[in-house]
């Protein structure tokens, strides 16, 4: 016999699905069927079921083997790192709860460390342009039961966030959109012919790196104030015809991703996004929305937000918190050769920071939590695999529109794993004790 | 005027952050107090003294004292931060917060800086010999308030986003700039000798950037309105005449819309 589980939560992208199907067996140790979800979110289910996981943390030897050892070593080895560290940094939390994040939050104080999650290489301009000039946003189902301006900047989520277009974006019949994509025009702003491009009513295939100069120049087409003949290699005709076409929706949202946040122009690219928002609300309603990546980073910045009044790249190393991206951020601090420690958890640094900022991990002291095998796994001293949350233990979750949304638990994690926060309370009292023994 | 000359004798193994070492800080202080004064590396508070010789006791004020900064201070951070008056001379390069809120004073840099120089300047005048880096005189993170009086002057070539929300004051650069220059500016003025590259005077609302070299992309919020003749540091030149950024808002001065002037020689 097994048994189906409904409405259960995907923990991969930032959509944050909840309507998917779960088989698993009779005494709910195997997780045998996943329905509903993407071929992606499919995969991270299926993939806590492997037989080839690795079920204790393994520390990284002189020789290059790994020795595995037992959790308690590696909460002595972690709390003894941070407790030493001078200028620790505890990266990622992006792939975690945040009742873990909360915890780590807590060992970043106790460690006057640097935190910083994964928006340092995705949503982390963004987050620097919301605080300069303010986000006009709404949620995910205003935009099914309203919208009917769609526009894609610089994001693709035909394969990134394969089911936000027929949860909530072009296809669903909402209330209002009783016509699903007939009663919406899509425009997406991409240098490429992206699968989402090739869906689009406009495409504005933009030359790479100018989009600020393409969201000015719309600005300037709401004012009718005179163009150049060709801006970012699009016909200002075009731009004035894109123009109107926002203007004359009902309700309208830009969706943008990091084709804008980490190519040229960066914070200012969203800066000028936010500004065209707010002056299409002059004419009509507009919202604008961060395509979020991993599916709790969202999260990731409410706590950090709520505890220390900074959504990322936050530096607690003189006791009070301070944040400068450029400065704080952790590209930079490892770079520069800042830092002199390293956690990580719930994120995979090794596979999507430049290798000059991967290299300096390798040479220090470093811990990465993951429940699976990664470069960033292969360059830390120590390994903590843990149970993947969102499968084998539950959790609160922020979607991308800032929805807290619980994650479920669908099966029990391998005999005697640790989850996230379990490991990270371990580490926390035992670091306390090293700071109070000081 | 009293001279006080910190040597960099044991460099740190991370970075650090003397946000004491500015002419303010120093003020009525002999050597052997300076030598106490606080620096942070990392989490680990300890003394100036640790990491600098110091020879020589301030003068009475800020203004009395002047700082000689030698050594190898690439790992140094805030030198120069928050003075109101005095000198402070760095003989080498350095890293991030040159002069940050400075509000008097000069500083002579006799290498390169490192971003965030001049931060929400007020008064004062910052000279680099060398280059500066991003965001020289810009506003501080979430703050819509850059730069609002003094003077740098860059005799090398300057990074991105240099001048971001500033509201006065002048910077001029004799080499080249990157990206992002006086956006969100709200007066100020800006002189690039060299080239600059794209995004110049995005989202500027008033204010003044003349620059000598080409500019790779314009801003298509500039619209060209004519030809001006004008004499800057001395030399007469034609310049085209660009007023913007169209898209934004813009106030209204004794009836009159007031938009940012670009001026690019010709």
């Amino acid at each position: 016999m097994t048994k189906t589980i409904t409405d259960v939560i995907c923990p991969f992208c930032g959509t944050l699905c909840d309507d998917i199907e779960v088989i698993v067996s009779d005494d709910g140790k195997k997780l045998l069927e996943v329905n509903n979800a993407c071929v992606i979110g499919t995969e991270k289910f299926l993939h806590s079921q492997s037989s080839d996981r690795i079920t204790r943390p393994r520390m990284h030897q002189e020789d290059g083997s790994w020795k595995e050892i037992s959790y308690d070593e590696a909460v002595e080895y972690t709390a003894q790192m941070l407790a030493k560290a001078r200028k620790p940094l505890l990266f990622g939390w992006s792939s975690t709860n945040c009742e873990a994040q909360s915890v780590g939050n807590e060992i970043a104080e106790m460690s006057r460390a640097c935190c910083d999650n994964t928006a340092a290489t995705c949503h982390g301009t963004s987050l620097i342009a919301i605080q300069d000039v303010g986000l006009p946003s709404c949620t995910l189902g205003e935009i099914k039961n309203r919208a009917d301006r769609i526009i894609f900047w610089g994001c693709n989520p035909a394969h990134a966030h394969p089911r936000h277009m027929s949860r909530y974006s072009i296809f669903p019949r909402g209330f209002f959109t009783g016509k699903g994509q007939m009663s919406r025009k899509l425009i997406v702003v991409d240098p490429r012919v992206t699968d989402t491009a090739k869906m689009a009513d406009m495409h504005l295939q933009v030359e790479q790196g100018k989009d600020y100069e393409l969201l000015d120049a719309l600005r300037v087409a709401f004012k009718g104030e005179w163009l150049p003949d060709v801006v970012a290699g699009i016909p200002g005709e075009k731009i004035r015809e894109a123009a109107d076409v926002m203007k004359s929706g009902r309700f309208g949202i830009i969706f943008f991703g990091m084709g804008v946040t980490q190519t040229l122009g960066k914070n200012h690219n969203i800066d000028a996004a936010i500004a065209v928002t707010k002056d299409l609300n002059e004419y009509t309603k507009f919202s604008i929305m961060p395509m979020r990546g991993h599916y709790n980073v969202t999260g990731s910045g409410e706590v950090f937000a709520w505890q220390f009044g900074f959504p990322y790249a936050v530096d607690l190393t003189r006791g009070f918190a301070r944040y400068n991206p450029g400065d704080t951020s952790t590209i930079d601090l490892l770079t520069r050769g800042e830092i002199d420690a390293m956690l990580t958890i719930g994120s995979d640094p090794g596979a999507h920071f430049p290798i000059s900022a991967v290299k300096p991990i390798a040479k220090m002291p470093s811990v990465c939590i993951d429940p699976h095998l990664t470069p960033t796994s292969g360059v830390s001293k120590l390994h903590v695999p843990v149970a993947f949350n969102g499968v084998e233990t539950g959790g609160n979750c922020y979607r991308m529109d800032n929805v807290p949304i619980d994650c479920r638990k669908v099966v029990e994690p391998p005999e005697g794993m640790l989850t996230d926060e379990e490991f990270l309370i371990k580490v926390r009292d035992r670091l306390k004790q090293l700071k109070e023994a000081a | 005027m009293e001279t006080v000359t910190i040597t960099m004798k044991n460099a740190p193994a991370l970075y650090l952050e003397a946000d004491n070492v500015s002419p303010d800080a120093f003020a009525g202080k002999t050597a052997a107090q300076i030598a106490e004064l606080s620096v942070h590396e990392g989490n680990t508070t300890s003394t100036l003294g640790k990491y600098f010789e110091v020879i020589g006791n301030a003068g009475a004020t800020a203004a009395d004292t002047k700082i000689v900064v030698k050594g190898d201070v690439k790992k140094v951070k805030y030198l120069g931060f928050k003075m109101t008056a005095g000198e402070l001379v760095i003989e080498g390069s350095t890293d991030l917060y040159v002069g940050a809120w400075m509000k008097g004073g000069k500083i002579l840099a006799k290498g390169n800086i490192e971003a965030f120089a001049a931060t929400a300047m007020k008064g004062g005048e910052l000279i680099v010999e060398g280059n500066a880096g991003n965001y020289l005189g810009a506003a501080y993170r979430g703050d819509w308030r850059g730069m609002s009086g003094g003077k740098i002057l860059v005799m090398g070539n300057a990074g991105s986003d240099i001048g971001m929300y500033m509201t006065g004051g002048e910077i001029i650069v004799n080499g080249n700039i990157d990206v992002h220059a006086l956006t969100h500016a709200e007066g100020g003025r800006l002189v690039v000798k060299g080239n600059a590259k794209s995004k110049v005077g995005g989202q500027m609302i008033d204010g003044e950037i003349i620059i000598f070299g080409s500019i790779d992309t314009m801003m298509p919020g500039f619209k060209p309105v004519s030809e001006a003749e004008l004499e800057v540091d001395g030399a007469k030149a034609k310049f085209s005449h660009f007023i913007g950024d169209m898209g934004e808002r813009h106030k209204k001065r004794k009836g009159q819309i007031v938009y940012g002037n670009l001026y690019k020689k010709i």
